[in-house]
C-alpha cells in the first residue's frame, strides 16, 4: 500500500508561480475566485478529473505549481468554455487551463506518452513546418507514439472513412511557407517569459 | 473540411450556390491550430490566426465566413487579442511586418448559421424550400465553440439561429436540452472513455426526446455523434441516430441531390424523406 501525504505544506509552493499565471492576458481575474464551485459543476469532464476545475484554480492561485502541472485535469479539458461563461467572476478559466497545458508541454512535465500532450505536440509540429495538417498522418502519429496498439484498433474507423472519401494520406500544406517561417522566427525572438506588470494588462483589458 | 469534414464542405457551397452567395476560399489559407495548437503556445497561436486574417484583409471582401467551430473561435479571440492586449499587438504585427503582411483589424469573422439568418434572410431561404422538410424531427446541436465564449449572433445557453431555420425548411425541433454540451471533441481519439461518454449522452438525450436526426454545425461534433455508434455500443449501449450537417438538411429541403450535399459519407445513413407533395388546389 502506496502511502500518500494527504496536506500540502508551504514548502510545497512554488512562490511567484499563481502570480506569473494570472500575469498572462486574460488571466488576472482569478485573483478574484470566490471558490463557489460551479465551473465543477458543469464541466462535462469533472467525474474523470484528479483535481476538480474550481479545486485546481485554487491551487494555482496558490502557488502549488507541481500539483497544478502534474494533474490529469488540464490535459482532460475539452475547451468548452462552459466555466468560463458560467464563472460569476468571469474568471477565464479554459485560458488558464491551456496557460497551464503550455507550461507543462515547455517543463516537460507530463507522462511521456500520455495521448492529449502527445496530439498536442504532433499537431503543433506539422502546423509548424507544413502550415497545414494532415488529419491522417496527425492520427497516425500521435497513436504510433501513445498507443501503437490502439492504432490496430482503428482500422475499421479507417476503412469506413477511406470509402467514404475522406481519408487521404496525401500530405497537406501551405504554398508560401517562407512567410510562414518568417513570422513564428519573431514569436521566437520574443522572451514570453517577461511579461509586462499587471497595472497595464489590467488597462488594457 | 477537405478531410473527414468533407461533406460541410460541400453541403455549404451547393446550398450557397442556390442562395446566390458569392464565396471565395481565403487564399492559401493556412491551419488556425484548433484546441491542439492552443495548448503549446499561444501567442504563435494567434500569429497562425492573423495570417489567415491578413489574407483575408487584402482580398477585398466584406466578410470572412468560418464554417469551423474551432477556427471561428480561434480567429475571433485573435481578434479580441489583438485589440485588448498590447503585448500580443505588437508581437503579432511584428510577425505579419516581417513576411510582408498586414492586418488592420477590419475583417468581420462570421459563422455560416449568422449569415444565413442575418444577411440572406429566413424568407430568401424559404423560397427555395422545393421538398419541405414536414414532420421530419430535428435536434439541433450547437456544440460549444460557436457560442461560447463569445455569443456574438445568439444566445449561449440557449441558441436557437439552427431552430428557427430547421423551422423555415419545415422541419419540427424537438425540445433537446443538451444543445450546447461537450461532444468531447479530440478526446474521443486520445482518451475514448471521457470522451465517448459526452458524445454518448448527446446521442441517447437527442433519442429520448424524440429526434430522428441531429443537426449540426461542427465537423469535429459531426464525426464524434456518426462515426463511434459501434464503440459506444460495446462500452453502454446501442444508440443510433443520423448526425447531419445543418447545411446537408437545407440542401435536402432545397430539392439537391444526396451525392452533391455529400450523404454518402456519413457513417450513419439518413432516413428516406418523402417525395415532393404536390399543392393541392384551393377552393
Amino acid at each position: 500500500m502506496d502511502l500518500q501525504r494527504t496536506i500540502k505544506y508551504e514548502s510545497d509552493r512554488v512562490k511567484g508561480f499563481g502570480r506569473e499565471v494570472m500575469s498572462v492576458p486574460g488571466c488576472e481575474q482569478l485573483q478574484s475566485c470566490i471558490q463557489c464551485g460551479t465551473c465543477s459543476g458543469v464541466c462535462p469532464l469533472s467525474i474523470y478529473m484528479d483535481y476538480s476545475p474550481r479545486q485546481l484554480m485554487a491551487l494555482t492561485r496558490a502557488d502549488f505549481k507541481h500539483e497544478a502541472l502534474r494533474s490529469v485535469t488540464i490535459w482532460l479539458c475539452a475547451s468548452c468554455y462552459d466555466c468560463t461563461v458560467e464563472c460569476p467572476r468571469q474568471i477565464r478559466i479554459t485560458d488558464i487551463m491551456y496557460e497551464l497545458k503550455q507550461r507543462a508541454i515547455k517543463e516537460g512535465i507530463y507522462p511521456k506518452r500520455f495521448p492529449v500532450p502527445v496530439l498536442a505536440r504532433t499537431f503543433y509540429s506539422m502546423v509548424h513546418s507544413r502550415g497545414r495538417v494532415t488529419e491522417s498522418w496527425v492520427v497516425v502519429k500521435m497513436l504510433l507514439k501513445s498507443n501503437p496498439l490502439a492504432a490496430l484498433g482503428m482500422w475499421k474507423l479507417g476503412l469506413k472513412l477511406l470509402t467514404r472519401g475522406r481519408f487521404s494520406f496525401k500530405m497537406e500544406g501551405i504554398r508560401q511557407r517562407d512567410q510562414l517561417a518568417k513570422m513564428m522566427a519573431v514569436a521566437n525572438e520574443v522572451d514570453s517569459e517577461h511579461l509586462p506588470p499587471q497595472e497595464e494588462l489590467k488597462k488594457a483589458h | 473540411m477537405k478531410g473527414t469534414g468533407r461533406a460541410y464542405e460541400e453541403s455549404l457551397l451547393a446550398v450557397m450556390r442556390a442562395l446566390g452567395v458569392e464565396l471565395e476560399e481565403v487564399e492559401d489559407w493556412n491551419c488556425c491550430g484548433a484546441t491542439a495548437y492552443m495548448a503549446v503556445d499561444e501567442v504563435k497561436a494567434c500569429i497562425l490566426a492573423s495570417r489567415n486574417l491578413a489574407i483575408a484583409e487584402k482580398m477585398n471582401n466584406k466578410v470572412m465566413m468560418a464554417p469551423c467551430s474551432s477556427c471561428y473561435l480561434i480567429l475571433n479571440k485573435t481578434k479580441h487579442y489583438l485589440h485588448d492586449s498590447p503585448q500580443v499587438n505588437s508581437v503579432v504585427n511584428r510577425a505579419l511586418k516581417n513576411a510582408g503582411l498586414s492586418y488592420s483589424g477590419n475583417v468581420p469573422v462570421r459563422h455560416p448559421l449568422d449569415i444565413l439568418i442575418n444577411d440572406v434572410g429566413l424568407d430568401a431561404i424559404k423560397k427555395q424550400v422545393k421538398r419541405p422538410l414536414k414532420g421530419l424531427k430535428v435536434a439541433t446541436y450547437y456544440g460549444c465553440q460557436i457560442v461560447r465564449p463569445y455569443a456574438t449572433f445568439d444566445r449561449a445557453d440557449n441558441p436557437t439561429t439552427m431552430d428557427r431555420l430547421m423551422e423555415a425548411l419545415g422541419a419540427t425541433v424537438v425540445r433537446f436540452p443538451l444543445k450546447t454540451r461537450c461532444c468531447g471533441a479530440s478526446l474521443t481519439g486520445t482518451l475514448p472513455e471521457p470522451g465517448l461518454l459526452c458524445s454518448y449522452i448527446i446521442l441517447k438525450e437527442a433519442i429520448r426526446c424524440g429526434a430522428e436526426v441531429i443537426s449540426t454545425v461542427c465537423p469535429l461534433c459531426q464525426f464524434n455523434l456518426d462515426g463511434y455508434h459501434d464503440k459506444i455500443a460495446a462500452k453502454w449501449e446501442h444508440v443510433e441516430i443520423p448526425t447531419l450537417y445543418f447545411t446537408q438538411l437545407m440542401g435536402l429541403a432545397f430539392g439537391l441531390s444526396e451525392r452533391e450535399l455529400g450523404l454518402h459519407r456519413n457513417f450513419v445513413p439518413m432516413k428516406k424523406l418523402p417525395e415532393a407533395q404536390p399543392e393541392l388546389a384551393v377552393r
